[in-house]
């Protein structure tokens, strides 16, 4: 499994986690190109539905980007976006996913180099998981 | 309403067993609101059902429909075009009203994905709370808007008990003494004197005595 790239998904709050992946950007930082990055509104706009469906639909890890607690734009949001994470986490665990491909992170949007750092490290985290159960194929049993 | 919450998935998956396609039926009434069984609940169990079986090598072909209302004859026949021959089974996420609408209009295999509870309301956002017995015979106009007969755990219709203790009942400290309720709003209405006649046992035929219940309304009959 040398050669796995795993394929990360981020819902990140446009007020905080998004700035932030734009001020890495200015900053020149690396991070890895396995994150794949979609802009919400508030990250308390994250579904447990579309957090389902990124898996669905390929992915290995995903990861929600909520404002620093107490600094959601819309007061609680990210608080919510916790709540659904905590639930999304127990039914991954229960359909075999494995509640430990999700997480969330609290970032403001000075964040940049900790922005970068989360990606390496959930990236790294993914990649010694290995890939998502759906993407291994035939021989996932 | 009709308070609901859906089964654990482990064992919707066992009801659903071998199906290779199933129809996942959600209602826009009851359950809807109480966050059980909507068009939103459809798509997360759904999703949930088609990546378990994917990871076990056993793919399930589903089909996501939400009815306005499942315990309606006319909203549950617009199912119809999606009961294909290759549908294995439905999927229900009404109450169980909803469940046994749709096996009584379809010749298939109907599954329930919830557990119905109660008729009740929201207490807060993600709480629910019983509020109604369904007896049949409202009692509400003698004891101040509060029911005793759900919200007392031995329904007593002269209390309080002997349980009563603090404003609480024996049965659970968590919640308020149904009786304790009754009295309090009583006296802040200055309407103590009504809990001074004496109730006659309740007359339970209206309840669930004698079978299903009917109501039938011969002006709104249309044949």
């Amino acid at each position: 499994m040398a050669d796995f790239e795993p394929k990360i998904i981020i819902f990140s709050c446009f007020y905080c986690g998004y700035s932030a992946a734009d001020l890495a950007g200015s900053l020149r930082l690396q991070y890895p190109a396995n994150v794949r990055l979609i802009e919400m509104p508030c990250s308390g706009k994250t579904d447990a539905r579309v957090l389902l469906e990124a898996f669905e639909r390929g992915a290995d890890g995903v990861y929600v980007v909520g404002c620093m607690e107490g600094d959601c734009h819309f007061l609680k949001g990210n608080i919510r976006a916790k709540k659904r994470v905590r639930y999304v986490k127990k039914l991954l665990d229960e359909i075999g996913i494995g509640g430990e491909r999700l997480e969330m992170f609290n970032l403001s949007s000075s964040m940049g180099p900790r922005f970068a750092e989360v990606a390496r490290e959930f990236t790294e985290k993914i990649r010694k998981l290995g890939p998502s159960p759906l993407n291994k194929g035939g021989d996932c049993r | 309403m009709i308070v609901a919450e859906q089964k654990p998935l482990a064992e919707i998956d066992k009801l659903i067993g071998e199906a290779k396609k199933i129809l996942v039926v959600g209602c826009g009434g009851c359950v809807t609101v109480c966050l059980a069984g909507g068009e939103k609940e459809v798509g997360i169990l759904a999703a949930a059902l088609r990546i378990k079986r994917k990871k076990e090598g056993n793919p399930l072909e589903t089909v996501e429909v939400t009815l306005t209302r499942q315990c309606d004859p006319e909203y549950v026949q617009q199912l119809e075009k999606y009961v294909t021959d290759d549908v294995d089974l439905i999927l229900s996420l009404a109450c169980g009203v909803g469940v046994q609408y749709l096996a009584e209009r379809y010749n298939k295999w109907v599954v329930p994905a919830l557990n119905t509870k109660f008729a009740g309301g929201s207490i807060q956002h993600g709480v629910w709370e019983e509020r109604c017995g369904l007896c049949g015979e409202c009692i509400l106009y003698k004891t101040g808007g509060i029911c005793p007969i759900i919200r007392c755990s031995k329904s007593i219709l002269n209390g309080p008990c002997g349980g009563s203790q603090n404003g609480r009942c024996e049965v659970n400290k968590d919640t308020p003494c149904a009786w304790q309720l009754i009295y309090d709003r009583m006296k802040a209405l200055g309407k103590l004197d009504l809990l001074l006649e004496i109730q006659p046992p309740k007359d339970w035929s209206y309840a669930r005595d004698g079978g299903p219940r009917k109501v039938v309304r011969e002006d709104v009959m249309i044949e």
